[in-house]
């Protein structure tokens, strides 16, 4: 594990983008929630998540340079973070099995000396809240009604399909799986490992949406 | 003298559990579920930009200010509920246009801009006429103005240093800024409602200790605070009236467009429809969520009795 010292740049940079980009997504629901309540919710989990990326990118760069001069073939984060959000169901789905995966690398991450280990111990807290809202929703949803039922199944055979980018830990397969269960929701079948996908044409309307002022006032401060 | 008048003749604050009128019960719903409806509503026109915020900083903090108005929503529907109405009728009658909300959120946010400016002069205007509520007659809603007053001032503040970046910033930024506060300079002075001599309720919330100062007085205090905080951002009001009177000690300022102002409460401004059909459409879309959530929870009661 790397010390203050000697940061790994391409797991900071992946762990950095995977929240920007999981973040946006995310704001995209406000005023779109199901309830205010959860307008609030999605809000806040959106703002945890800009949080980690910001102090992420403050370890090996600028913030804004990094987020909006970058070109997407830099960007390291998973592909699945950077679709479209379909419904809340999707959207649970995939707030599931990031939170999974962020709360056991995090939790890891913790341990180490230096600000990285200092961010990861700051992230821990805010991503086991952000476990509990999503694992709240999927019981409710899987254990809620036929509809509710159909739709957090798609969204989670849909996510869960691609999951295996985010190359969770045992620990996190087995604490989603234990959620999907009380769920009453069928657990989709192994996770892959696979390698960080190319890009899509997502993640170029994503940046090119988040840049929309930036790109006409180049050289300007905010 | 009955309690309630008793009450409001020390001043004192009427609670929940206390007789009042069924015309000052009444009344404080109608004010309360507007105001309600108004930070709900509120967020759309500022929320369309936090993806597009050209930086992160500026972005943490405009989610941050979002989701307070989100809360600021459920404090006065709470508020609202102690007296008696259900916040589920409360929507129904914003998505079917019989409760209103805030005529100026029916204006476009056509720039990065107009996040600044909506703070600024927004946010300005509605701590204006909220601070003399932390004071007002009804306990639950006073102490829901008193906590939302405090971040008030934060958003107001936040946009006022966000376009002071922009007015100091390149020439695009500064007429950026300037065309901003050009559109939203005279819908803030409407949000303190039609001029005192037109206000048809106002002397009955007077008597009632809801309403402590008239629109025009408020309206005055805004237009004193703005002349002076728009000069240190070195930009320009839109009004060729502006001078400052020696004798009232105050800023005189031009005649507002009042026709304006109830077009656009009457549903004919910009975005009524817009923002009305973007509220229903969140709310239907939700719908099958918010049964489930139902749905589970009578389960757990039917399993926690068994
Ligand atoms: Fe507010
Ligand atoms: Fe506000």
């Amino acid at each position: 594990m790397s010390s203050s010292s000697e940061v790994d740049t391409g797991m900071v940079l992946a762990l950095a983008d995977d929240a920007l980009v999981a973040s946006h997504r995310l704001s995209e629901w406000i005023a779109r929630a199901p309830s205010i309540e959860e307008d609030v919710a999605l809000a806040n989990i959106a703002l945890d998540l800009l949080g980690q990326a910001r102090l992420l990118y403050a370890l090996i760069g600028d913030e804004d340079e990094l987020a909006y001069r970058r070109p997407a073939g830099a960007f390291r984060n998973a592909v699945m973070l950077e679709r479209p959000n379909g419904d809340f169901g999707a959207t649970i789905a995939r707030l599931l099995l990031l939170a999974a995966h962020q709360h056991a690398l995090y939790s890891s991450l913790a341990a180490a000396d230096g600000d990285l280990g200092a961010i990861a111990a700051k992230a821990v807290k805010e991503v086991s809240y952000h476990r509990d809202h999503a694992r709240a929703w999927t019981v409710r949803l899987g254990d809620g009604t036929e509809e509710s039922h159909r739709r957090m199944q798609d969204g989670l055979d849909a996510e869960w399909a691609v999951w295996g980018e985010l190359a969770p830990t045992q620990e996190a397969v087995d604490w989603a799986t234990a959620v999907i269960t009380q769920a009453t929701l069928r657990v989709p079948g192994p996770v892959l490992a696979v390698e960080r996908q190319e890009h899509t044409a997502d993640l170029d309307e994503l940046l090119s949406t988040m840049r929309e002022v930036t790109a006409v006032h180049p050289g300007a401060t905010w | 003298m009955s309690t309630f008048e008793a009450l409001i003749a020390a001043q004192d604050r009427v609670e929940p559990r206390d007789e009042m009128p069924g015309d000052y019960r009444a009344t404080l719903v109608r004010q309360i579920a507007q105001h309600a409806h108004s930070e709900i509503i509120g967020m759309q026109p500022e929320g369309d930009w936090i993806t597009r915020a050209p930086s992160l900083r500026r972005k943490a903090i405009l989610l941050a200010k979002v989701q307070d108005e989100a809360g600021h929503g459920l404090y006065l529907y709470a508020a609202a509920e102690t007296l008696g109405v259900d916040r589920d009728d409360l929507l129904e009658a914003l998505h079917t246009g019989r409760q209103k909300y805030s005529s100026i959120f029916n204006y476009p946010s056509l720039t990065w801009a107009d996040v600044a400016a909506i703070g600024w002069l927004v946010d300005g205007a509605a701590i204006v006429n909220q601070v003399p509520l932390g004071r007002c007659s009804y306990g639950p809603y006073a102490r829901a103005m008193v906590r939302i007053c405090k971040e008030e001032s934060f958003h107001q503040r936040q946009g006022f240093e966000s376009l002071l970046t922009m007015s100091r910033g390149t020439p695009a930024q500064h007429a950026m800024a300037q065309d901003a506060v050009d559109r939203w300079w005279w819908p803030s002075l409407m949000m303190f409602g039609p001029p005192d001599a037109e206000s048809p309720h106002s002397a009955r919330s007077t008597a009632w200790g809801i309403k402590r100062f008239s629109n025009d007085t408020l309206r005055q205090r805004f237009v004193d605070l703005a002349v002076p905080q728009a000069e240190a951002l070195g930009l320009t009001l839109p009004d060729p009236d502006l001078r400052w009177d020696e004798e009232r000690g105050s800023w005189d300022f031009g005649t507002i467009d009042f026709t304006e102002l109830r077009e656009v409460v009457s549903g004919n401004g910009p975005c009524n429809e817009v923002r009305i059909g973007r509220r229903v459409a969140a709310h239907e879309d939700g719908a099958w969520v918010r049964e489930a959530a139902a749905a589970y929870a009578a389960k757990q009661g039917t399993r926690g009795a068994a």
